[in-house]
């Protein structure tokens, strides 16, 4: 598939500011952060900068962005529209839970509503992103049980590594606890794409030539001749092709800059005192956001649609 | 509209593998009505350049299949099936795409089409094409402007790939109905599903190529002419050199 760029910074962008969220709103419910102007101007606002970037981001690839907003109706069956419903809906309680963390003290009881459902929207947006993917039956590198908890745990190792950077920068004493959840979900994002290489190499896509020809019977299929001699719309966005000696040479730059590193980061911030400690943060957040961008772009690069079975591929 | 029944009538192709002669005929004449019709403009990019691209509904391609004598070469026009179960229809986020009640053709809206491009990406037949020039996702109308027009004579209220079609090889018909002539022709035929694995159920049914000809005797190889001597072998040197 072809790797758009505009949808592989939506998705991290988008999926890291969720993260970043979500941990900010469950330390607001639980007393573990307290309402302040900096943490809040800071935090939140990286938080939603990152959402609103995304998302306005994922409407760059649109042919009539103008008409987006047509897009919230059709929830009932398309995890697309359910995406932008969830990701309007949980502005509500994020927005409110960021104004009143920031300039006001509205007390712990307040707090804790206007946080959890923060997360909880937060955490919905990302699922929904990552069903978009998953429920697409041509796309076998997508349409699996690891498309979902890959998001999800990137989400979370991304936004957990921001907020322990925007933490340890305010010197907070959530910042201690936030970064050993870094760490944990930081192994649990390897250990997910791990397996979701795995599965690939071992589990192939039901469709084959035969297949989706029917031409089967006769036995083996190959194309001969394609019905055009150039490119066309089908095989310009389906027909992307990585070569497998460089998806491996990033999936290596992906787990060792984009996780490895991050922890290690992560692990000196908390050994250390001031400055050492915010620098090392600030790395770690930085290195999580750049491995998560070759992440999501192999996810694409690598992914294969059966409508170019027609048109010489001979697995999807 | 996302939502949808499957209609009892389903308006579709049935496409003979067996007689396609891979002319082609059918994807120029669909680009040649369309370019003028329900989904007009079809835009070509760069038409007269190296890197001509464009909008089409009808791909022929031609597969090969089996090993040897036994294998056969087989063309294959490939354009939307106007599936039962259309997840180009249910991932659409604006309704734009939808599947008619009446007669089960699959359309898209194109005032209404935000150009995302998910349908096309839950096609796994690669049956849409998105207009860059427009923004909007394009594809087979079955010539849902033909087949109801009461301004064409009768006979050619069909898809304009199956009026133009010379070998016969594309039927059009009630594939809802199991008398209507397709339907006899696909049980018959052993008309079959493209990827049924993927659940789509396409309505359009594709006959296979009839079982070939048995293999003729094989030929006795040319008579040996090493050895020959006298005369005869001198022309087979002087001509062997």
């Amino acid at each position: 598939m072809h790797p758009a760029p505009s949808v592989i910074v939506f998705t991290v962008a988008s999926g890291a500011g969720y993260g970043l969220l979500a941990t900010l709103a469950l330390l607001a419910a639980f007393g573990a952060i307290l309402p302040s102007l900096w943490l809040g101007l800071v935090g939140f606002g990286l938080a939603l900068g990152l959402i609103t970037a995304g998302l306005l981001s994922s409407t760059l690839h649109l042919g009539h962005p103008e008409r987006a907003w047509r897009a919230f109706s059709q929830w009932r069956s398309s995890w697309l529209s359910r995406e932008g419903v969830a990701a309007v809906a949980t502005y509500l309680p994020a927005g409110l839970l960021a104004l009143l963390f920031t300039f006001f003290d509205p007390g712990r009881g307040t707090l804790a509503v206007l946080g959890l459902l923060t997360a909880a929207g937060a955490i919905a947006t990302v699922f929904c992103t990552a069903m978009i993917y998953r429920s697409l039956k041509p796309i076998h590198a997508w349409c699996n049980h690891w498309t979902v908890p890959g998001y999800l745990a990137l989400a979370a190792a991304t936004g957990l590594a921001l907020a322990f950077a925007v933490l340890g920068a305010f010197g907070d004493a959530a910042a201690g606890p936030v970064g050993i959840a870094a760490i944990v979900a930081l192994a649990a994002a390897w250990w997910v794409k791990r397996s979701y290489w795995a599965f690939l190499e071992v589990v192939p896509g039901a469709s084959t030539p035969e297949t989706a020809t029917g031409l089967g019977r006769i036995g083996k299929v190959r194309l001969l001749d394609p019905p055009h001699t150039g490119e066309n719309f089908v095989t310009k966005e389906m027909g992307f092709r990585i070569a497998r000696k460089h998806a491996g040479r990033l999936r290596v730059i992906a787990v060792i800059g984009g996780i490895v590193l991050p922890a290690a980061f992560v692990v000196i911030a908390l050994a250390t005192a001031q400055p050492l400690h915010s620098l090392a943060g600030a790395i770690a957040a930085v290195l999580a956001l750049a491995g998560a961008l070759v992440e999501r772009w192999l996810f694409f690069a690598e992914a294969k649609h059966t409508a170019m079975l027609y048109y010489g591929a001979t697995r999807a | 509209m996302t939502s949808y029944t499957t209609p009892t009538k389903r308006l579709g192709l049935v496409i003979d593998l067996d007689t396609c002669v891979g002319c082609h005929a059918c994807a120029v004449n669909c680009k040649e009505w369309n370019a003028g019709g329900h989904s007009a403009p079809l835009t070509d990019l760069d038409p007269y350049g190296p890197n001509a691209t464009g909008v089409w509904f009808n791909r022929v391609h031609s597969f090969e299949a089996g090993e040897g004598r036994a294998g056969r070469t087989v063309n294959f026009p490939r354009s939307c099936l106007h599936c039962d179960e259309p997840e180009c229809v249910t991932v659409c986020p604006t309704g734009a795409s939808y599947k008619r009640a009446e007669d089960g053709i699959v359309l898209v809206n194109p005032d209404t089409c935000i150009g995302c491009k998910l349908c096309s990406w839950a096609c796994p037949y690669g049956a849409r094409e998105y207009d860059e020039d427009e923004g909007v996702m394009k594809k087979c109308t079955l010539c849902v402007d033909r087949i109801y027009n009461e301004t064409i004579p009768e006979p050619d209220r069909v898809p304009a790939c199956v009026s133009t079609c010379p070998a016969h090889a594309r039927h059009f018909g009630d594939l809802g109905d199991p008398d209507s002539a397709v339907s006899r022709l696909v049980a018959e035929r052993g008309g079959y599903d493209l990827m049924p694995e993927l659940g789509y159920r396409p309505v359009n049914k594709y006959l296979p190529p009839r079982p070939g000809k048995p293999a003729p005797p094989v030929q006795p190889a040319e008579p040996a002419t090493e050895g020959l001597s006298g005369f005869l072998g001198w022309v087979d040197r002087m001509l062997s050199r």
